[in-house]
């Protein structure tokens, strides 16, 4: 198992539906420099669900202030946002 | 590419299930800190560990943020003190365990371990000292966990020791009694102790390791339990499949960060120690995982053979997602560190002959279970003893954490706090067995040893 050179991240949003949630989410996104490389959103039993990749190019999930500032949106929104770096999931999902 | 199926689910196990990596611990080496007094060895000691263990807590919340992963402890291991205290000339090494202490806190770490003694054949000097500073050692620090090992299938079990440690047990539990006998959870007595362990209070780092090493403890019983949920009535073919897949993942989890901790430190990266460590916390259960393999209650009939597969499959799917793979690595059935074992233990469901049973075919042994103050010493040895035995004869690591509280008996309860949880007092057989354990000696390795 190797730690791939790629910054790539996976967030993902759950929870009630309503107005703004995208737009939240991607503002704040582009407003931090993050491009938005995929983008799929359903909503199962009337949760929303969200889940973007992201290029985080030279932004360190760990050295910036994104986990914070997405945080707060989370409280805003009543949802929940998780951001995970790519390489968590190629480890548990793939062999 | 990574599905939408495949992101949910791994998110659901970090926010719903628990998931975690219990310990990053970090190995290091005081082989060269020995000095000829007190004071010199324990100032080298402490800026030794200080230096290689400093960035630690740091790197390990930075993984942590990184990839949304809990990472609950960060510790040190150490060489066993009674080597590195052999050399100086004094009759007390709770000095050396206040080094461990203040170094350990300046580390900012929750525990360190090492305040050990390797007696498996016999005692040096130095082990006597050190067992007989245990009591004074544990009720003076907070963080500090001692081990010693008193049998290996390749030397026997050395009775001189099992005898020594009931006594120290004791001594522990009445010299911490203001505190509910804390001082003995942090006190365990080992078969076949591995020497590159990361969990507490076993950890110790053995003399083949390197000079600095990252071990890491994963976590997850809520997850198993929850995959197994999804095959409710399937066969037990399924379900060891099924726990062999939630394993691999889990593992992957454990050798991410590992191989992150190790590259961002610049230390090596040691094992990965596949065990299920359960936490007090709801849905965080290796009791009720079990459960879920179809048992009313962990502790009735059937627990044991559950126990053995849960075991089995998980190192099945761990070894699949780690090359490295050392420590402990099994389930762990610690009694106050998991929701179901206490409500298991206090229904009456579980007893402590059962919880012996199911030590034969899991990881550690009788763990963490708390027992009436007035057990005699020499019936904690035997309880010892059986747990020695079962290790040295069947080749695997066994250990003993026990807790006689003093001024507590049966249907009385005992909380320790945080992740040492809360236990009801177990019932012990008090028919004596002192004849038994004040013969002394050794009981010879088995014939199983003779390999060569």
């Amino acid at each position: 198992m190797s730690i791939s050179k790629k910054n790539t991240a996976v967030i993902s949003v759950v929870g009630c539906d309503r107005v703004g949630i995208i737009a939240g989410v991607s503002t704040l996104l582009s407003e931090n420099g993050i491009n938005i490389k995929d983008i799929s959103q359903t909503i199962l039993e009337e949760i929303f669900t969200m889940i973007m990749i992201v290029d985080l190019k030279d932004i360190a999930i760990e050295n910036s202030d994104i986990v914070e500032k997405l945080n707060k949106l989370s409280d805003d929104l009543g949802v929940s946002i998780t951001i995970q770096h790519t390489d968590l999931f190629n480890a548990m999902h793939r062999i | 590419m990574i599905t939408d199926f495949e992101i949910l689910e791994t998110t659901r196990m970090f926010n719903e299930q628990h998931l975690d990596v219990r310990t990053i611990t970090m190995g290091i080496s005081l082989t060269d800190c020995a000095s000829a007094t007190v004071e010199e060895s324990c100032r080298r000691i402490y800026d030794k560990i200080c230096k290689y263990a400093g960035r630690l807590v740091e790197v390990g919340d930075e993984i942590s943020k990184k990839y949304h992963v809990p990472i609950i402890h960060k510790r040190i291991s150490v060489t066993p003190i009674s080597i590195i205290a052999a050399s100086c000339h004094t009759n007390d090494y709770t000095p050396f365990a206040i080094t461990l202490d203040k170094a350990a806190r300046a580390c900012g770490v929750n525990f360190i371990g090492g305040f050990s003694a390797l007696v498996q054949k016999g005692y040096t000097e130095s082990d006597k000292i050190l067992i007989n500073s245990i009591p004074e050692a544990l009720a003076v620090t907070d963080i500090v966990c001692s081990s010693v090992n008193v049998a290996s299938t390749k030397s026997g079990i050395n009775m001189d020791a099992v005898k020594d440690m009931g006594e120290i047990i004791k001594k522990t539990a009445l010299r911490t009694a203001d505190k509910d006998a804390l001082g003995c959870a942090k006190l365990v007595v080992f078969a076949n102790a591995p020497e590159d362990n990361p969990f507490m209070a076993g950890a110790f780092l053995g003399t083949g390791e390197p000079e600095c090493v990252i071990n890491v403890g994963i976590s997850g019983p809520g997850v198993v339990k929850h995959a197994l949920e999804g095959v409710k009535g399937e066969n037990l073919g399924t379900v060891a499949e099924t726990i062999k897949k939630a394993a691999f993942k889990i593992t992957r989890v454990g050798e991410l960060v590992a191989r992150e901790a190790s590259e961002r430190l610049g230390v090596p990266f040691g094992i990965i120690d596949l065990s299920l460590a359960p936490t007090p916390a709801v849905g965080d259960s290796v009791a009720r995982l079990l459960e879920e393999f179809g048992l009313e209650t962990c502790g009735t009939w059937g627990t044991t053979a559950c126990l053995a597969m849960l075991n089995d499959a998980v190192k099945k799917g761990g070894t699949m997602a780690s090359s490295f793979v050392g420590g402990l690595s099994g389930a762990f059935i610690p009694v106050s560190e998991d929701e179901g074992m206490i409500a298991a233990a206090a229904s009456g469901n579980l007893r402590l002959e059962k919880l012996e049973a199911m030590t034969c075919v899991c990881s550690v042994g009788l763990d963490m279970v708390a027992i009436p103050g007035d057990t005699s010493a020499t019936t904690i040895s035997g309880i010892i003893a059986d747990e020695m035995a079962i290790g040295t004869f069947n080749g695997k690591t066994t250990a003993v954490r026990l807790i006689p509280v003093p001024g507590k008996d049966v249907g009385d309860f005992v909380e320790f706090g945080g992740l040492l949880g809360s236990a009801p007092i177990m019932a012990v057989n008090k028919a004596s067995c002192s004849d038994f354990i004040n013969r002394g000696g050794r009981i010879p390795a088995p014939i199983h040893s003779m390999r060569n």
